[in-house]
């Protein structure tokens, strides 16, 4: 164990290349995906079919094919159309994709939920499409839509592990190397569960922090109490958002 | 009632003054296959507070849900002041008017919910000055000082920074009515506004109503179970049933003799409470 | 850029490895199902403390990777002298089907606590003996509300199924990889390999859809 140990400790910089790499796939993976989710959700929430229905094909391929199947797309036959994509470019792609058509789905959904009564008041003022959605529409949408891609989020963290598959040095490569130097599949494997567990448990915490304020802004919330509402709140029902 | 055989072109042409506020001509609206309004022909002059009486299911709130652009249109026409509000007829054919010409059609007409529907995520006063500045093109300023004398005049000038939802069902719908009138309506929609009260917060909405009633010649379709509020503010009453015009006439005479003989059963019924 | 000949040529190897993705997939999501429930009763008759223990298992096997899940446990076994023999492809369906099961158990618990209280109280009323009125009782209202869940959740395992290229599964995608490589033939078999997901996923999602709209009129 203490052998485990001085390797773990030795081995560290490695960890923290690969931790680095499934964060920038992360964060790069999410950014993107909010784009396209955004872009494809109001396109479905539109009253115009033109819009709606070729964002609709577009989210049903990229949820309906499987995230592998994208990677492996982007990383094997896009250099034979001619299109040079680095492997972490490839995989931030790919998670953009996949994950931003199930994010769409969630935009949409929750814009269809927003109170009735709000869409009405506008149109009673007489305010403009544009100015509706954003003032009005979006930051009540944005409370209902925030657990659902908070669950996105992780799952897409959790979805940054295939990208060793091209050749990355994540996190999930870096941890199968630390097996190799300490010949301990068990050690090795069980401090990579734990920091993917850690990893996963920050960004809900982010995701719950987020959503208080979307709470607050709303006045559905109090102010104070910010931390304790998170800390209480981590038993809640987890969104479904597959499928 | 005016003739139905004139079409929205021909109103269009005389002097707005003589045109009435609203009219509707034809009018048929469905959902599906159950027809709510069938040859609806009505019209209602500047000025006039009409209040709508009838069953549940008879259309009244439907009415003023076709006025405000809520619903559209089966078939027939709405003027407004002599405008065509939805549709036009151009020769033979009756023509969906672009939708930005729609809404700034209703720019005057201002409607209040039975639920309120004040925007959560904005306070009071950004709730009132939203449309102004936005759709009317007034300055902040300006918006902002005719929100706060709308505020003192439906009593609640302390309230400009609250959020909606710290607000009671009462104080909340007074902020609606001031909403409602900071973009200068020529008609005022009310839809059952005081329907989702408590009891003793519906006094404080009537009153303030009361008040623009008094004060202002906004045209005003009214929908209400409140009977005496309908006889106080009202020069009309409309009573519907299934989609029809039964009885038109002024309060006192509907309340006390009405013609017909389901006007006067639901009135017994209503006034039961 | 397209070749025909080399997709009709793939289609045969492709629909091999498909059928390990569907043993994977079946089997998977039978483990899961039963576990699932198995998991959400545990979590409602438990003592605290067990129970405490139970939820943080369950959400450090969601919430970890399920392809690190299968690195570790294959690697591990690999060294076992019993355990060493058990196929890649069982070994995968049952780690799949236990990662897939706290998704389901949480489905299971919410279906039971939408159950109405009118229920559990008329149970109280009647005396009924508690296991027997969860089952003939609470279970069946349960389900009807959990059913359209798991089958978005087994849609959602059927695509995550590649992910069993990591321990060397020969699926639909480790096939299609294959090809590609033997013949150069990327294009055609990743492709296809996407096809016949989509073919496969879509109109199942479309089923379940409908089955939520028409359990959700009761």
């Amino acid at each position: 164990m203490t052998d485990n140990l001085t390797t773990l400790f030795s081995y560290a910089p490695q960890l923290w290349d690969g931790l680095k790499i499934t964060f920038l796939l992360t964060a790069g993976g999410a950014a993107g995906a909010l784009l396209i989710a955004l872009v494809l959700g109001l396109a479905m929430a539109s009253p115009y079919r033109w819009l709606g229905i070729p964002a609709r094909i577009v989210v049903e391929f990229f949820r309906g094919t499987s995230l592998l199947v994208q990677l492996f797309w982007l990383f094997y036959v896009l250099p034979l159309l001619g299109a040079n994509l680095d492997p972490l470019s490839c995989g931030i792609f790919a998670l953009a994709l996949n994950y931003g058509a199930y994010s769409a789905e969630v935009v949409r959904s929750s814009i269809a939920h927003v109170d009735r009564g709000q869409w009405e008041a506008a149109t009673a003022l007489s305010l403009s499409p544009v100015r509706m959605m954003r003032r009005i529409i979006f930051p009540q949408a944005w409370l209902l839509m925030i657990p659902s891609l908070a669950t996105l989020l992780i799952q897409l963290l959790k979805g940054t592990a295939v990208v060793s598959f091209i050749t990355l040095q994540d996190l999930t490569d870096r941890i199968d190397q630390l097996r190799q130097a300490t010949g301990d599949t068990f050690f090795a494997y069980t401090v990579g569960l734990l920091l993917y567990f850690v990893l996963a448990w920050l960004l809900q915490v982010g995701m719950d922090a987020l959503e208080h304020r979307a709470a607050v802004a709303l006045g559905r919330r109090e102010k104070s109490g910010r931390l304790r509402s998170v800390l209480s709140r981590r038993h809640r029902p987890k969104k479904e958002v597959l499928g | 009632m005016p003739g139905t055989d004139e079409t929205p072109q021909s109103r269009a042409d005389g002097a707005a003054a003589a045109q009435p506020a609203i009219e509707f001509i034809d009018v048929e609206k469905r959902f599906g296959d159950n027809v709510v309004l069938q040859d609806l022909n009505f019209s209602v002059a500047p000025g006039e507070r009409v209040t709508l009486i009838g069953p549940s299911g008879s259309g009244k709130t439907t009415i003023l849900r076709l006025i405000m652009t809520l619903e559209s249109l089966t078939d027939g026409y709405i003027c407004v002041h002599g405008r065509p509000l939805t549709h036009e007829k151009r020769g033979d054919r009756r023509v969906a008017l672009p939708k930005k010409q729609v809404r700034s059609n209703t720019k005057r007409i201002g409607m209040v919910f039975q639920h309120f529907n004040l925007f959560p995520n904005m306070t009071v006063a950004e709730n009132i000055i939203e449309a102004p500045i936005h759709v009317l093109g007034m300055s902040r300023a300006d918006a902002l000082e005719k929100a706060r004398a709308l505020l003192k005049r439906v009593g609640l000038a302390d309230k400009e920074n609250e959020h909606p939802t710290k607000l009671s069902g009462g104080q909340q719908q007074r902020v609606a009515i001031a909403r409602a009138l900071a973009m200068d309506p020529e008609v005022l929609l009310l839809d059952e506004v005081t329907s989702a009260l408590d009891p003793e917060l519906v006094d404080d909405v009537l009153g303030a109503l009361r008040e623009i009633a008094e004060t202002t010649d906004i045209t005003m379709l009214i929908v209400t179970h409140e009977m005496q509020f309908a006889r106080d503010v009202s020069q009309r009453v409309m009573m519907f049933s299934d989609g029809q015009i039964i009885e038109d006439g002024p309060p006192d005479e509907i309340f006390t003799r009405p013609q017909h003989e389901r006007t006067a059963k639901f009135l017994s019924a209503v006034l039961e409470h | 850029m397209w070749d025909w000949s080399r997709a009709f040529d793939a289609l045969p190897l492709l629909l091999k490895g498909f059928g390990n993705t569907l043993i994977a997939t079946v089997g998977g999501t039978l483990i899961a199902v039963v576990l699932g429930l198995v998991i959400a009763i545990l979590l409602r008759v438990l003592p605290r403390w067990i129970n405490w223990l139970l939820k943080l298992a369950v959400a450090f096997v969601r919430n970890t990777p399920l392809v690190v899940q299968l690195l570790f446990i294959y690697f591990l076994f690999a060294k076992h002298p019993v355990l060493a023999g058990i196929p890649s492809l069982t070994l995968g369906l049952i780690i799949i089907g236990v990662h897939y099961s706290t998704y389901m158990s949480e489905s299971y618990r919410a279906g039971i606590d939408s159950v109405p209280k009118g229920q559990w109280e008329a149970i109280s009323a009647l005396s009924l003996p508690p296991a027997r009125a969860f089952r003939s009782i609470v279970l069946p209202q349960a389900l009807r509300a959990t059913v359209p869940s798991l089958g978005n959740y087994a849609v959602a395992m059927f695509k995550d199924t590649p992910f069993l290229f990591a321990i060397g599964v020969v699926e639909l995608v480790t096939s299609a990889q294959q090809y590609g490589g033997r013949h150069f033939a990327y294009t055609e078999a990743f492709t296809l390999a996407g096809l016949i997901f989509l073919a496969a996923s879509y109109p199942t999602s479309l089923l379940i859809r409908r089955l939520e709209k028409s359990l959700a009129r009761y």
